[in-house]
């Protein structure tokens, strides 16, 4: 079977952009990736889009060409982008298709998200009670898991530091200023261990790649980034999820972990073999504990790394480059999609400041969201 | 005095003299639920039956709200009488962790491990002036 290569690259910078809609945010994306791999939207055979707040992605179309191309509309809350670009690769993997867009923007109002019982499958006291915030969930996680595995408050405090210097050297970050440490660890609590430094927030932005066969790659690029894996996953009884009245007594493993493991095995490698890594990090401890539910680390392992600086940018292995979500915030339409973005560019070479050394061959790129999936890609040259 | 009711019935036994939260349990696996459900998570049988979950259990994990969350919170509070309240995961003697609003709200009265006990807690009044209660835990006073 025909490998999937990734030949195109697009972004609208993330953040506040008052003056475009979120579909327009899309479409420039759209056109940044297409120009990107030399080509134009009429050569698209189909493409995958997706939103939350910014409207149906195949509006895209009246902006980008009424082409009459398929498109399809891919809602998977966080892992929207991975659950996109799974659906391009079994495309193009099956023969249907040899080149098609992914594309995924979003436009949220400003402050936290405000979910609501039904949509959720639960009754309003729920809510009404003060139990349904995402906030909480992510507190009471990491909470547990310092307690557990002997995590400090000063690693917590480094993974926000290391996401702010990393978003100071990357031009379409919406945090562009390196925070000392004082300033994080001084900043107001959210909830508690998490201060208001240590959570990403909703933002806006928009993210597109051009995929096709990888024996046609170089019709488009000189440079294409193979797509070996590309798996999304949702959750077990028992694994420790967001938006739960009640947990199950024995902890299973998150749905990143059966992700993770899949995707390793598709690809034929381990996690040793990852030279820089996007790891989705809502929040500080969702960084930490992520390392450890990747394969990357054991739990309790994270201390040393952060300690040693073994996910800066010139460490063993790079964690969160473009400063991840912490330094992008969230637009969930577009999130997962930037995570590959920025691995491509640090595969291709093209990563600027923030360039991993050495040539990295090998990337990954996992999200995790609610109420319990997980979209990990493994991506190499 | 204004009359009380539960906001949610079937979450507790209520009202009671020593009332403990109410749960569903799988007559095919065991397994626990709360709230209750007609179906069970664990091996999808539609055998359930209610059951009590008891009024005490040990700290999981906690955290502390520490701002007045948005809508769809609904109590008596404003921004300027809020008060921070804990939440955590309380493991009842089933090994169920349950959810729920903790008396305590700061870091100091609150760790992982600690005794729990129930309490019945007024949310806010409803439109016939009746008093709506919840459920919250808070530390065991030792003996
Ligand atoms: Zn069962």
């Amino acid at each position: 079977m025909t490998d999937v290569a990734i030949v195109g690259l697009g972004i609208h910078p993330f953040g506040r952009s008052p003056s475009l809609t979120g579909l327009e945010q899309g479409a420039l994306a759209a056109r940044a990736a297409l120009v990107d791999a030399g080509t134009d939207f009429k050569a698209m055979q189909f493409a995958f889009g997706g939103s939350q707040d910014g409207g149906n992605a195949d509006s895209l179309v009246n902006l980008l060409g009424l082409t009459g191309l398929q498109f399809t509309n891919i809602w998977n809350g966080c892992a929207t982008g991975g659950s996109s670009l799974n659906a391009a690769y079994s495309a193009i993997k099956s023969g249907q298709y040899d080149t098609g867009l992914v594309v995924g923007f979003d436009k949220h109002a400003r402050g936290a998200f405000n979910p609501q019982p039904r949509d959720w499958g639960l009754d309003d006291w729920y809510g009404e009670t003060g139990l349904m915030l995402t906030t909480q969930y992510f507190a009471m996680k990491i909470q547990r898991y310092m307690h557990d595995h002997g995590i400090s408050r000063d690693t917590l405090i480094r993974v926000a530091e290391k996401a702010f210097r990393n978003g100071s050297i990357t031009p379409t970050a919406w945090r562009q200023t390196a925070l000392s440490r004082d300033e994080i660890e001084q900043a107001p609590m959210v909830s508690e261990p998490l201060n208001k430094y240590m959570f990403c927030s909703p933002a806006e932005g928009g993210c597109a790649l051009v995929l096709c066969r990888a024996d046609k790659a170089h019709q488009f690029t000189s440079k294409p980034v193979l797509l070996k894996s590309a798996v999304v996953r949702s959750r077990h009884y028992g694994s420790f999820e967001v938006f739960s009245p009640s947990q199950a007594p024995t902890v299973a493993p998150s749905p990143t972990v059966t992700a993770s493991r899949a995707a390793f095995e598709f690809a034929g490698i381990g996690p040793e073999d990852v030279q820089v890594a996007q790891l989705q990090d809502t929040e500080v401890g969702a960084e930490i504990m992520h390392m450890a539910e990747n394969g990357f680390c054991r739990h309790g392992e994270q201390e040393r790394w952060l300690r040693e600086g073994m996910t800066e940018i010139q460490g063993k292995l790079p964690v969160n480059t473009d400063g991840g979500c912490l330094a992008n915030g969230e637009p969930v339409g577009a999130s997962g999609l930037r995570q590959v973005f920025e691995i491509c560019h640090q595969l291709r070479g093209t990563a600027g400041a923030r360039q991993v050394p050495n040539a990295p061959k090998v990337g990954y790129t996992h999200v995790y969201g609610a109420p319990g999936i997980s979209g990990v890609n493994i991506l190499a040259t | 005095m204004a009359s009380q009711h539960p906001l949610q019935p079937g979450l507790f036994s209520w009202p009671s003299e020593d009332p403990e939260l109410l749960g569903s349990r799988c007559m095919d696996c065991g397994e626990h639920a709360f709230p209750s459900q007609d179906s069970c998570r664990a091996c999808s049988s539609e055998q359930t039956e209610i059951v009590g979950l008891g009024r005490s259990g040990r700290l999981w994990t906690w955290t502390i709200q520490s701002f007045m969350p948005k809508s769809p919170y609904l109590t008596y509070e404003t921004a300027e009488t809020f008060h921070p309240y804990g939440v955590g995961y309380v493991e009842l003697p089933c090994g169920l962790k349950v959810e729920s609003r903790l008396r305590e709200n700061s870091p100091e009265t609150l760790a992982i491990g600690l005794d729990m006990d129930l309490e019945i807690v007024p949310v806010r009044s409803d439109d016939d002036g009746r008093q709506l209660m919840t459920f919250q835990f808070h530390a065991a006073v030792s003996p």
